[in-house]
Order: structure tokens, then C-alpha cells, then sequence
């Protein structure tokens, strides 16, 4: 068990020095940008005296490196600064949007990863039958079209003609819970259509990769049910890839989903760093990007500690 | 008057409604009031208090603010129509009323303006609005630190003071007739006056007839009215909610749904669809909103005017009106007046340029070339509508006459900063200004230091400058017309800006909504006032 935590130790240090990285990479394409806020938030009506003056307010004829390390200062000191565009906290305006994405992404992933594995489980055990082919088809077409394709379809469909769900996903703060899953049903169901594809052909794979195995074999010869082999002895091996891939669907679900946000009006995390590296905020744009960063690394890190901890081979080298 | 009594009787037997009765009216030459006067059966509907109106608004981001200096369309529209006034407000027919501002009176040179402040307004925290609450929000965008879009509006403006009881004086370089339109500019809004100097813009508290309860940038924002309103009669919703919706097919959704009950900018590629949509109004205003393709008129090949007027001629403004604003929207004829400006001139006191592939060629030649190879800059982000397809159809029809355009496309990132003043030849627009002298000093103006900040043609043109500063402190308005028809003939002539459409601005709303006969068209949905001047059916 101690080696595990040596691990989980040993990646978490990492994971901070690669949140630093993260953080230079991202400042510097930012500054490499043609324009700078001045020009962006002033646009058209931008003079050159109007230019200079914002600059001059926002700090920005400081030379880049000492900006930088102003900001890294704040952050070490758990302060994220504010926006220069408008001047708020950024702490605030991330937490109000974040939670909104993780809602969003924990829907789409409870609806989603059980499907995947039923009809992963299910597939593999029915491989090549009509009922296999049939699924395949329905999750391949879905995870070809846009998003944004699939998600003015079920508008279409279930606001516009039969009237059942709203358009609009605008939650608040004060959005009660029930209503708030009402509203994020249709981009939940878009999304779920978007990464249900990939987490149950990863699924169907490694079950049936397994099945083909000699233990399985055996467990077929001496006429044992399929359900039981399947949940007892199939799937317990398959299940570091299967958690790779459903960390990686979490990450998705949680930094890539700025299309659904855009069409159905989700107050998200992705619009704001949309917005934030259009208007070329720095500070907003690197608050979101070390949020979705420090999300991959923990989700790697967790799809990981999966991995050891359901292998006992990992779990106890020799 | 034989096909006035012929749509009153539709109107009576319910063939037309009241709104299209006053469009006919109106486009058989009878005036607002006259019309107005002709429904004595149809008293004017009273105004029904309550509601919560929704709109679907566009022109925001997460990175808003309700800084005066900063708004962006959908801040305005939370700004000035509903928590902030300014001293003057374009009314309905397009003429100047006072809003904070009881009257006004200029010295004989137009130098000094006087302001006779409203009494016994007050802010929405209960504060009295004082002559200190007005200045303090106008220097707000003066002076070296200011980044506000309004100072160079305010450029001329060279002292404020506090006059008699409740007065403001104005002083100005140079005398401007205009002056009082340019305090009705959306920036100008009077906010309250902090201790040490200074407004304070962030709590959102205003004179105006609504009071933010929430502002969350790039999202939505809420408001209640305010039971305290000065204006009378106007702010009837109970509650005002509203939403950013960038997308304009989520916009139409939620509109055809009922999420919501008032949208801007209608995608023109669907209007023709949406206006069949049955329980949905297309409100349609044309204003000073006009597409400009500015060329830059110092550089070569530009500076040549033979070669200028060669692409006035080259461009079909007809099919550009039918194919890309489909019909919403009006032909230009190079000179940036609309029609909600006073001393426009009619096309037959200066002839609509038209295409003309003949006449192209003519002054291709006289430019000195058989062909010549061009590249025009273009992105979605330059005006409303196809932007892309506008240029191409504008290369094609260019190729008859010799002109061989090609169409260079650049992301909407960093279109304003890196390709608008940058490019030679550009697809731009602008909003308008309520004013000849706005619109012609801000962008077609030179002085002895070079072209105005926003003069994207780098234009600089004696005469007209002369005439600029001539017609600014006329008095006289016939003089003042005579003299902005000259300036329009020689932009017409000269200028460096093709100017081939206005834009409407396309709202739509659900019938719900009572929507008046008329409309200020200097801005989207009512000059953004419609939450004070419509109400729920």
C-alpha cells in the first residue's frame, strides 16, 4: 500500500511542476497573440490615446517576465488576481462557472459510463449479433456528427416540436436542483451521445480480448454461466483501460464541452476561457487553464491508482 | 387621402394591423401625429403595467463590465435601457428630448451651452441627483486617463462648471449646434457622484427605470422597476431578465419557444422563415447603421481618385441588398448619412452611384490601367450578414470591369487591432451617429495634426474640413444644409469610403409584446429603450 502513496506523492509533485509549465506555455502563446487587451476590449472605437491609457491602467507596459511572476506570486499565495477586462475576482468568476461544468459533466457521466458498460458488457457478450451492430451503428453515427449537429437536432425535436424540454440551459445560482436537472438534460443527453461511442467500444474491446483467454476457456468448459464469467472473471482484468478511458471522457466532459455551452446557453467554464483568450484577459485565461490542467493531471493520476489497485501484479511487485 | 380611407377601413375591418396601417400611412407621405389622428376609434392602447420581459441580447462576453467608458451592445442595452439616463434621449420619432436635462439654451456662437437639470430626480439608493453627479459623470470620460469611446466626442469640450441653481455650462473651443445630441451618446449616462471625485459606476445605481439586482458578465443580468421612476408613464415590466445568447439559432429557438419574448440581430440568412412563423413579430428599424469599405486614401493605388470611383462603380448594391441583408436594409450612396439624419441629401440632389461596369472601366482607364489586381480584407465579425459571401459577390461583379479582387479572409480574432486602420482596403462598419458633424468629424475629419483617430480612409480634404467647422457653429439651419450638402457631394465625389448599404436592425418579438408604431432606429430594439417604452399586451 506504501508504494502506492510513494506514487500518488511522487505524481502530485509532478502534477504541480507541470501546473508551472502549463502556466509559461499559456502566458506566452497568450502574449504571442497579435493585439493585447487594450486593443481587444476598445475595439473599433479604439484610438491611440484610449490604447495607451488602458494600458497604462492594466499595468501592461511592465515587461512581460515581471508581470509573470507578479501573477505567479498571487497564486502561491492562493489569489488568483482579477480580471483585467473588468476588473473582478477571478476566484469568483470561476467558482460560479465551475461548478456549473462539473454539474453538467457529472450528469453526462452518470447517464453516460453506466450505459457504456451495460452496452459494452453486452456487446462483447453478444458480439456480431444484430443486436451488436445495431448499437454500433446508433453510437458511431452520433460520435460522427458535430456536437453542435446533434444538439439543434434535439432541440429541434424535444423543445421546438414536442415542447418537453427547454432550450435555454441558463441556470443560476439560485436555479433550485430539480429544475436545474430539467435544464441540463438536452446538452447532458448531447454530450452523453458525443463520448458514449468511445468509452463502450474501449469496453467491448477489452472484454472481448479477455474472453478469448485461456481462464476464460476453462470457465466456459466447465459450464459456468456467462453473466457470472463475464462479471467475475472477465471483467476485474479489464478494468485499467476501462478507467484510462473513462478518465479521459471526464476530462473531455469537463474542459472540452465549450460548443455545448455556446448552443444551449450554458453559463460554463469553456465560454469564459473562450472569451478571456479572444479579449487576451492573461490572468482569467491562466486561472481556467490551470483548473482544466490540474483536472488532467488528477484524472490521470485516479485512472492510474485504478489501474494498480485492481491488478495485484502492480499492487504487489516483486 | 382616397388610400388613406381605403387602409382605414382595412384597419377597421381588420384586414391590417394598427402598425402596418401607420406604415402606410407614413409611406404615403402622412406624419406620425397626422396619422396618429386619423384612429379616433382606436384610442392609443394604455400601457399595461407587469411582467417579466426576457430578451435575448448579442455584443457581450464574459470579460463585461457596466463601465461607462467600456460597454459593449449588451451592456448598453442593461446601461441606457434600463439603470442609467442621460441628460438628452433620443426620442421615438428620432428627434432630441431632454431626459435628465429639463431644457437648454446655447450662446449665439454655439460655445456656451446651458443645461437646466431635472428636479427632484433621484438614484435608485434614494440619493438626490445634483449638478456634481453630472459633471463628475461627464469628465469621466475626459482628461489623459480616460479610455472611454466618448472622448473623442467630448475632444471639443473645454470646460464644465456648475451654473446658476442647477445648471451646467458647457464650454466648448469652438461652437457645435449639435452639442445637446452628443450628450445623448449611449456612454454619457449620468451615474452618481463618489466623495472624493470620481462616479461610481460599479454598484449599477442610476436614475434609470429599472434597478440591477444582478449582473453576472457574459450570462444575464436582473432588474425590478423602480417604483421611484421620474419619467412618466415608461418602465411598465415588473422585472427585466437579460440573457447573452451569442448563438443565433439557440436565439431563435428560445424565442419560437417561449424561453423568451424579445430578440436582436435575427440571423438574416433565416428571416424569411422566422417571418412565417406564426405568434412572432420582425421588427425592422432602419437607422444610421451603414457597411463601409474603407480604402486608405494616402497609399497607392488608393490615393488615386479615378481608381476610387472605378470601385463605386463595380459594386452591385442592389444584389448586395436582395442576396445578403435580404431586403433588410437600405441602399447607400457613399456618404456615411442615414436615415435618421436631418440634412441627408436625396439622391436627387446627388445621384446614386449604381453599378456600372462601363463606367468602372471609363475610370480604370483614366487611372492608368487596363486591369489591376486588388485584395480586400473581409471576416465575419465586419458588419451583420455574409460578410464572405458580400466580397465575393463584390469580386465578381468587379471582374467585368477589369478589376480583379481577391478576397482575403481573416479570423474575427483580432480583426479590429490588427486589420481595421491597417489594411488598404477593408470591410468595416459603423454604427452611425445622430449627427452630420459626429459622424463626419469622427471619421472623415483631418486637422493640421493628420486624420481624426477613427478616420479609417486617412482621408484629408481641405474644403471639407473648412466646411466641418463652418456648419458646426451654424445657427441657421438653411446655411448649415447648404453646407452639408457640399460636404456630401464631394465624400460622394471623393471620399475614400464605398458605402453601398445601411443596416436594419432586425429584432423580433412574440406578439405578447405590444410593440408601438414607431421607433427610434439610432440604436437595436427602440434606441435599447424598448424596456420603458413597450409593455405586455
Amino acid at each position: 500500500m506504501s508504494s502506492i502513496l510513494n506514487m500518488v506523492a511522487q505524481r502530485i509533485g509532478l502534477g504541480i511542476l507541470l501546473l508551472v509549465v502549463v502556466s509559461i506555455i499559456i502566458f506566452l502563446g497568450v502574449e504571442l497573440l497579435p493585439g493585447d487587451i487594450a486593443e481587444e476590449i476598445l475595439g473599433q472605437t479604439a484610438t491611440p490615446e484610449t490604447v495607451e491609457a488602458l494600458r497604462r491602467q492594466l499595468g501592461l507596459n511592465l515587461p512581460p517576465h515581471t508581470r509573470y511572476f507578479h501573477w505567479l506570486a498571487n497564486i502561491l499565495q492562493g489569489d488568483f488576481g482579477t480580471s483585467l477586462a473588468n476588473g473582478r475576482e477571478i476566484s469568483g468568476m470561476i467558482k460560479y462557472r465551475l461548478g456549473n461544468t462539473f454539474f453538467l459533466a457529472a450528469v453526462a457521466a452518470l447517464t453516460s459510463i453506466p450505459l457504456a458498460l451495460i452496452f459494452g458488457l453486452l456487446t462483447a457478450l453478444y458480439r456480431n449479433s444484430l443486436f451488436d451492430r445495431t448499437v454500433n451503428v446508433i453510437t458511431l453515427t452520433a460520435i460522427s456528427a458535430p456536437e453542435f449537429f446533434i444538439a439543434y437536432i434535439l432541440i429541434l425535436v424535444f423543445s421546438v416540436n414536442l415542447g418537453w424540454l427547454p432550450s435555454l440551459s441558463n441556470v443560476d445560482a439560485d436555479t433550485e436542483f430539480w429544475e436545474r436537472l430539467r435544464r441540463v438534460v438536452l446538452p447532458a443527453f448531447t454530450l452523453t451521445s458525443v463520448v458514449l461511442a468511445y468509452m463502450m467500444r474501449m469496453v467491448r474491446a477489452s472484454i472481448i480480448n479477455l474472453l478469448a483467454s485461456d481462464y476464460i476457456e476453462m470457465a466456459n468448459l466447465k459450464g459456468m454461466a456467462k453473466a457470472r464469467i463475464v462479471l467475475h472473471h472477465a471483467l476485474p482484468n479489464a478494468w485499467a483501460p476501462i478507467a484510462t478511458v473513462i478518465a479521459f471522457t471526464l476530462a473531455y466532459l469537463i474542459v472540452g464541452v465549450v460548443v455545448v455551452e455556446v448552443v444551449f446557453v450554458y453559463p460554463g467554464l469553456g465560454q469564459l476561457i473562450v472569451d478571456s483568450v479572444s479579449k487576451r484577459d492573461i490572468p482569467v485565461v491562466q486561472g481556467c487553464s490551470l483548473i482544466f490542467a490540474a483536472t488532467y493531471i488528477l484524472l490521470n493520476l485516479t485512472a492510474d491508482v485504478v489501474s494498480i489497485v485492481s491488478n495485484p501484479r502492480l499492487l504487489h511487485p516483486k | 387621402m382616397k388610400e388613406i380611407n381605403h387602409y382605414l377601413s382595412m384597419l377597421e375591418h381588420g384586414a391590417i394591423s394598427r402598425r402596418e396601417f401607420m406604415g402606410r400611412a407614413l409611406a404615403l407621405g402622412v406624419t406620425v401625429t397626422g396619422a396618429t389622428a386619423m384612429l379616433p376609434r382606436y384610442a392609443q392602447a394604455a400601457p399595461k403595467k407587469g411582467g417579466r420581459l426576457r430578451y435575448g441580447l448579442t455584443g457581450g462576453a464574459s470579460s463585461d463590465t457596466i463601465d461607462p467608458a467600456l460597454l459593449t451592445t449588451f451592456t448598453f442595452n442593461i446601461s441606457s435601457g434600463q439603470i442609467r439616463n442621460c441628460l438628452t434621449e433620443i426620442a421615438a420619432d428620432g428627434g432630441l428630448i431632454g431626459e435628465l436635462a429639463e431644457s437648454w439654451e446655447a450662446s449665439p456662437d454655439a460655445k456656451v451651452w446651458t443645461f437646466k437639470l431635472r428636479q427632484g430626480v433621484e438614484f435608485h439608493n434614494g440619493k438626490t441627483l445634483t449638478v456634481t453627479d453630472v459633471i463628475e459623470s461627464i469628465n469621466y470620460h475626459r482628461g489623459e486617463d480616460s479610455t472611454s469611446g466618448a472622448k473623442a466626442t467630448l475632444s471639443g469640450v473645454t470646460d464644465i462648471k456648475a451654473g446658476g441653481k442647477n445648471e451646467i455650462v458647457f464650454t466648448m473651443g469652438s461652437g457645435n449646434a449639435d452639442f445637446p445630441y452628443l450628450l445623448a451618446e449611449y456612454q454619457l449616462v449620468i451615474c452618481p457622484a463618489k466623495a472624493g471625485g470620481g462616479i461610481d459606476w460599479q454598484s449599477g445605481i442610476g436614475t434609470g427605470g429599472y434597478v440591477l439586482d444582478s449582473f453576472e458578465p457574459g450570462v444575464k443580468a436582473l432588474s425590478h422597476r423602480n417604483k421611484n421612476y421620474w419619467k412618466e408613464g415608461h418602465a411598465h415590466f415588473d422585472e427585466i431578465e437579460s440573457l447573452f445568447i451569442p448563438d443565433a439559432t439557440a436565439r431563435t429557438t428560445a424565442l419560437q419557444t417561449g424561453e423568451i419574448d424579445v430578440m436582436t440581430s435575427v440571423d438574416l440568412k433565416t428571416v424569411n422563415r422566422l417571418e412565417r412563423v406564426s405568434g412572432i413579430n420582425i421588427i425592422k428599424t432602419t437607422g444610421n447603421k451603414h457597411v463601409t469599405l474603407p480604402m486608405h486614401t494616402n497609399k497607392s493605388p488608393y490615393s488615386d481618385n479615378n481608381l476610387r470611383l472605378a470601385l463605386k462603380h463595380s459594386i452591385d448594391r442592389e444584389q448586395w441588398l436582395k442576396f445578403i441583408v435580404k431586403g433588410y436594409g437600405e441602399i447607400g450612396n457613399d456618404i456615411p448619412l442615414g436615415p435618421a439624419n436631418i440634412y441627408r441629401a436625396s439622391t436627387d440632389e446627388i445621384p446614386q452611384h449604381s453599378y456600372d461596369p462601363d463606367k468602372a472601366r471609363h475610370y480604370l482607364k483614366k487611372a492608368g490601367y487596363d486591369s489591376i489586381d486588388l485584395q480586400i480584407w473581409a471576416s465575419d465579425v465586419a458588419f451583420e450578414g455574409g460578410v464572405i459571401d458580400a466580397a465575393q459577390l463584390y469580386s465578381e461583379t468587379a471582374k467585368k470591369s477589369g478589376i480583379n479582387l481577391e478576397v482575403v479572409r481573416h479570423p474575427a480574432d483580432g480583426y479590429w487591432s490588427n486589420v481595421w486602420g491597417k489594411k488598404p482596403f477593408m470591410c468595416s462598419y459603423w454604427n452611425g451617429r445622430p449627427t452630420e458633424d459626429a459622424i463626419f468629424s469622427l471619421v472623415y475629419s483631418a486637422n493640421e495634426d493628420g486624420p481624426s483617430g477613427w478616420n479609417d480612409t486617412l482621408w484629408s480634404h481641405d474644403r471639407f474640413n473648412e466646411l466641418l467647422l463652418l456648419a458646426r457653429s451654424e445657427l441657421d439651419t438653411t446655411v448649415r444644409r447648404g453646407q452639408y450638402l457640399e460636404m456630401q457631394r464631394i465624400l460622394h465625389d471623393e471620399g475614400g469610403a464605398i458605402i453601398p448599404l445601411f443596416l436594419s436592425y432586425v429584432a423580433a418579438a412574440s406578439d405578447k409584446v405590444h410593440l408601438p408604431d414607431q421607433m427610434s432606429a439610432n440604436w437595436e430594439l427602440d434606441g435599447t429603450k424598448c424596456t420603458e417604452r413597450w409593455w405586455f399586451k
